[in-house]
């Protein structure tokens, strides 16, 4: 017993390391449909004042691209400035506001007193009242440039738009190549522009269902590597894994609850799928739901009060919610005919769900307040919808040529993006929690 | 009179030796005896009806040949036509003790994907649910559901989506 399980490790390994080299394949983003309103805004490229020569792709680069992408800014192409001061000195608010720019952030990057990593050195100023708005050093570990490069953005955003970003965030999802014998599966995570994509587990048998923990540093994720659904728990970083559940019938849909001290699972040990709710701790398992129907899809509101999940016990599928310590569940989405798969906005305001009429499924929000559905996106095999942590998108799976991709929305509609592998199937995107 | 007696014995002898000579030649050859092949049995062609005969499994004409169950969207019924091969399949395991049989549930790609995996065990269930109700051991069967994501067709239409809302019937022991 003890040997098969190392030789099933070793395998694992083996697979791991052939699929990190095969997620060389990256995320292509680009915007579907712009949002006029946007701001326009110059990031003055920043004076590169470290002995080694910058990288390939510059910090002003990268917060341009994000704010870009986030659809609430127009950055000016840089071959359009007709100026590209660096200190505040050399700044003419005069030129700018004629080339119509509302904002403009200037910087540098150098290397720290000792010598180890990257100093961000970046000031923001407001062109028509010539106001200082921001005016920081965001230092950062030695590789860590692009991560500090979105931490301005996420500075930038927040100044200008009250909101933090979730620049700095990452995003999980699950790749499908091949066909029949050949499929392979890929649990991948990547930056949230889709840079440095890096298969953390690879399988010829079905992944599905990856969720963060609150801290970011772990995945729960479902595999039927051993023929059957099983909840794996990996740390991120360092590969380790730990087996969270492989009972008889489906063990399904973890979700850590806000404070990362329990998960809620799916489990049909009963016979049909019902909501458990595991303690981290002690492993201790109970079931909070009691109904023949399919109860599944289980996420938590971010004050840890509520479950909200799948059942069509109501006939259709809807979205209900319960106490995490069991209860009478409670309708929470009142209109249409499908709505499954909650992902609750981090205000706890809103649901996102997979909307289906007919034969198309979109992502729709749910306010819980007023009562009401917004349906966001055009269809029409729209699902796995996942808000950022800040609120402001939702990533979720759709299909196009019969490929499987990503793509974005922003919280009002407005904004679409579409993020594209080069090869195969991208489904199941979990956006990160912000990562401190 | 002696040596008589002894020529006539020879000549009878050699005269019907002759004739027996003549005779062989007279009949027509015989068939040649047809080679013998490993597929046929001596006790007889397989009775397609006969669910308790294993060598159904590879007979067109048998229920038992046929492994797969399709369904209706979002529904988990075994339609009457589809019956049959149930049955069938729950005779052979009831008259087997050491048949071990895995049920694949699978959805069609609408829907949302854990949704699909509950959908798919409770296709699964009511296939394996039906079997036992025909003497089938609840030892003998497992439901496993794979949701929507071991399609056998990847085309969004209808055709397609029909033919991946299934229950798979898979012998891990005969």
């Amino acid at each position: 017993m003890k040997v098969t399980d190392n030789v099933k490790k070793l395998i694992l390994i083996f697979i791991s390391i052939l699929a990190f080299q095969a997620a060389e394949a990256q995320l292509e983003i680009e915007i579907i449909s712009g949002n006029p309103g946007a701001l326009p805004i110059a990031i003055v490229p920043f004076q590169w004042l470290e002995a080694d020569p910058g990288p390939t792709t510059s910090a002003d680069e990268i917060i341009s691209g994000d704010l870009y992408r986030s659809g609430l800014f127009k950055p000016m192409a840089v071959e359009d400035m007709a100026e590209r001061p660096v200190e505040e000195e050399g700044i003419r608010f005069g030129t700018w506001r004629l080339l119509k720019v509302d904002y403009i952030v200037i910087g540098k990057v150098r290397s720290p007193t000792d010598g180890q990593g990257h100093e961000l050195v970046y000031q923001l100023f407001d062109v028509h009242t010539q106001e200082l708005l921001l005016s920081r050093v965001t230092t950062v570990g030695p590789g860590d440039l692009r991560f500090g490069a979105h931490r301005v953005a996420d500075a930038i955003y927040e100044k200008l738009t009250g909101v933090p970003g979730a620049f700095s965030t990452r995003i999980a999802y699950i790749t499908a190549t091949g066909l029949g014998n050949n499929q392979r599966f890929e649990l991948v995570v990547a930056d949230a522009d889709g840079f440095g994509p890096q298969s953390i587990v690879g399988s010829p048998e079905p992944l599905l269902s990856p969720a963060w923990s609150p801290d970011g540093r772990k995945l729960a994720y479902v595999s039927f590597e051993q023929g059957n659904s099983a909840i794996y728990m990996q740390d991120v970083s360092t590969g380790a894994r730990e087996l969270i559940s492989s009972g008889k019938g489906i063990n399904g849909a973890p979700s850590f609850s806000p404070d990362g001290k329990r998960m809620a699972l799916t489990l049909s040990r009963t016979g049909n799928p019902e909501i458990n709710i595991r303690d981290m701790a002690t492993g201790r398992t109970q079931q909070i739901t009691q109904h023949w129907s399919i109860d599944t899809e289980p996420v938590w509101s971010p004050d840890g009060r509520h479950v909200y999940f799948t059942s069509d016990r109501g006939g259709r599928p809807q979205i209900y919610r319960v106490a995490p310590s069991g209860g009478t569940p409670e309708r929470v989405t009142l209109e249409g005919d499908y709505n499954a798969r909650a992902s609750v906005s981090p205000d706890g305001r809103k649901i996102a769900v997979a909307q289906g009429r007919g034969n198309e499924y979109r992502i729709a929000v749910w306010d819980i307040e007023t009562e009401r559905f917004t349906v966001l996106t055009p269809g029409k095999l729209d699902e796995s919808p996942s808000f950022a942590p800040n609120g402001s998108m939702i990533l979720y799976a759709t299909k196009e040529g019969g490929r499987g991709v990503l793509s974005a929305v922003s919280a009002d509609g407005n904004v679409r993006q579409r993020l594209i592998l080069s090869e195969g199937d991208v489904r199941e995107p979990a956006w990160s929690p912000v990562i401190r | 009179m002696k040596s008589v007696w002894k020529f006539t014995l020879a000549l009878v002898i050699t005269m019907t030796l002759a004739a027996c000579q003549t005779t062989q030649k007279a009949e027509p050859e015989p068939e040649p005896e047809p080679p013998p092949t490993t597929d046929v049995d001596t006790s007889g062609a397989p009775d397609p009806h006969d669910y308790t005969d294993s060598r159904n499994f590879d007979n067109p004409e048998s229920l038992l040949s046929k492994r797969v169950i399709y369904f209706d969207f979002d529904k988990s019924t075994v339609r009457p036509e589809y019956r049959g091969i149930v049955s069938a399949h729950a005779a052979y395991a009831a008259s087997h003790s050491s048949a071990r049989v895995t049920l694949e549930g699978h959805a069609d790609e609408r829907g949302t994907r854990e949704y699909n995996l509950g959908l798919g065990e409770r296709r699964g269930n009511a296939v394996s649910g039906l079997m036992s109700a025909q003497g089938s051991r609840g030892s003998q069967l497992t439901v496993v559901s794979y949701g929507e994501e071991r399609p056998t067709c990847r085309v969004s239409d209808d055709e397609c989506w029909s033919l991946n809302r299934r229950v798979e019937v898979v012998y891990t022991a005969r």
